[in-house]
């Protein structure tokens, strides 16, 4: 697993307060993660600080699960 | 006007974590005030605060991830929390949990905060002008918000009638319970979840309040005798921080479903001043014509007052309230006695009204009156025994509850023992 990913779900449990194990690659945000509309917009904050990235808000519509996240900030760092 | 009775209470204070232990230990004559240990004091011109004892739980300490999730926690100012904590208490103390649609939609909250999430915005201003607008976190406003108190109480017992805030300073308690015991009069509900919430002990709302002259600056080094009303050497309120929250209820709703009814809510009178902005008239006229609006809405003599649970924040006011009330009750002043619990928790500000009416509703539960602290020395005599140092039994069967709050606004609240 990447370093990239290991940070976002790092991230992901520390803002939703979820178990580890259910932050897999294809877990849905607001489907399986039990975030709601402000806590994705929390997400996007948390992501951009982590990596010193913008993710404007049509990218950051389109980020859903985490395996979303992961590849939109592998590629803007690639 | 159909008639209201408190069927529950709940309690987050200086003293405790719950409504029993503060009211023990007010009734044993504790102060609360403690110097400000957890930010820097020593450029602030008050450097003590009665704060509420965090911990695990146990021994009458304060545990908030007892009542909400941390990962909420993190997203709601404190006082949010403390009103979530105190409300959920109150319902499980009147034993009501609406499922019905019926029962949800005959329910409605109504808590209020005098100053709100202001710490959080002020962290809120400085990310702002540090990083810039894309770092406001999209919980900033709901987590300040002072309605949100009323709105998160709401959202988790699924309580769907009347959803309200009241927002006047020192007064918020007060009114918060006296328009929600009016929305049952009137029929808008059957029961209201009702009281004040803050957690205002913050290098900001001290700097705020110190400026405005109205805390304690003498007694930094011997923190439990600065709270101190109608004493002489009075010099300023101290903060507290928490929140009290009443179940009301319809009497008929309450009677039939076998509810415990702790005492009625009689009476509740409002005014104001018209005078000043942080000071009361001098003549005490507007807390004079609020107590009396309070009784006649009461359907009761001044001389029936047993207990009064002051305002009296250890500020030069005090003397004013008490001048109002010697006025109110004549001839009847020897048989009152008034105390001020400030003495012991310091002022709640937004809360203060509604942990004294609770105060009033235990005051007639157990037939004692809470002390006055540290009152050594009145500024002046009065007919009205002011209960100094120590608790005293007394029959209460009526007890009356005044809070005043900057921008001259007074709000009285009357409770009786209930009578069928």
């Amino acid at each position: 697993m990447s370093d990239i990913a290991d940070r976002v779900k790092k991230i992901v449990v520390e803002h939703l307060g979820v178990e580890a194990d259910k932050v897999t690659e294809g877990a849905s945000f607001i489907d399986d993660l039990g975030a709601d509309s402000l806590d994705t917009v929390e997400l996007v904050m948390a992501f951009e600080e982590e990596f010193s990235v913008e993710i404007p808000d049509d990218a950051a519509d389109t980020i859903l699960t985490v395996g979303d996240a992961i590849k939109y900030i592998e590629k803007q760092q690639a | 006007m159909r008639r209201v009775v408190v069927t529950g209470t709940g309690m987050v204070s200086p003293h405790g974590a719950d409504t029993e232990t503060t009211w023990k230990r007010i009734l044993d004559g504790k102060s609360a005030a403690r110097r400000i240990e957890e930010f820097e004091v020593d450029d602030l011109a008050a450097k003590i605060a009665c704060r509420i004892p965090l911990g695990d739980g146990s021994n009458g300490t304060f545990n908030p991830d007892d009542w909400m999730d941390p990962k909420e926690q993190r997203k709601v100012d404190p006082f949010i929390i403390y009103a979530v904590a105190a409300a959920e208490q109150a319902l499980n103390d009147a034993n009501w949990h609406p499922e019905s649609d019926e029962d949800q939609i005959a329910t409605g909250v109504l808590i209020g905060s005098g100053i709100g999430g202001i710490e959080g915005i002020v962290e809120a201003g400085y990310t702002l002008r540090d990083r810039g607008p894309r770092r406001i976190s999209p919980f900033f406003i709901p987590g300040r918000l002072i309605n949100l108190a009323s709105g998160q109480v709401s959202i988790r017992h699924k309580l769907r009638g009347p959803n309200h805030s009241v927002v006047t300073a020192c007064s918020t308690g007060a009114h918060a319970i006296g328009d929600a015991a009016r929305l049952i009069a009137l029929g808008d509900a059957d029961v209201m979840v009702a009281g004040g919430a803050e957690s205002p002990v913050s290098r900001i709302s001290i700097a705020g309040f110190a400026a405005c002259k109205a805390l304690s600056t003498q007694f930094n080094d011997e923190p439990e005798r600065a709270s101190r009303p109608y004493d002489k050497d009075r010099d300023g309120f101290v903060m507290g921080e928490g929140a009290g929250i009443v179940v009301l209820e319809e009497l008929e709703h309450a009677k039939a479903r076998g509810a415990n009814i702790l005492a009625e809510v009689v009476g509740y009178g409002l005014s104001g001043d018209a005078y000043h902005i942080t000071a009361p008239a001098e003549n005490g006229d507007g807390a004079y014509r609020c107590m009396m609006a309070a009784l006649k809405r009461a359907g009761l003599d001044a001389s029936d007052i047993d207990y009064i649970n002051a305002h009296g924040t250890s500020t030069m006011a005090d003397t004013i309230e008490l001048g109002a009330v010697e006025r109110l009750l004549g001839d009847a002043a020897g048989k009152v006695a008034m105390s001020s619990t400030k003495s012991a928790i310091g002022h709640l500000l937004g809360a203060a009204g509604a942990v004294e009416a609770i105060f009033c509703v235990l005051a007639i539960r157990d037939n004692m009156v809470p002390p006055t602290l540290n009152l050594d020395n009145p500024s002046r005599e009065s007919a009205i025994d002011l209960v100094p140092h120590k608790a005293k039994a007394k029959q209460v069967d009526v007890a009356l509850s005044n809070s005043f709050g900057f921008g001259g606004t007074n709000a009285s609240l009357v409770m009786r023992r209930y009578q069928a």
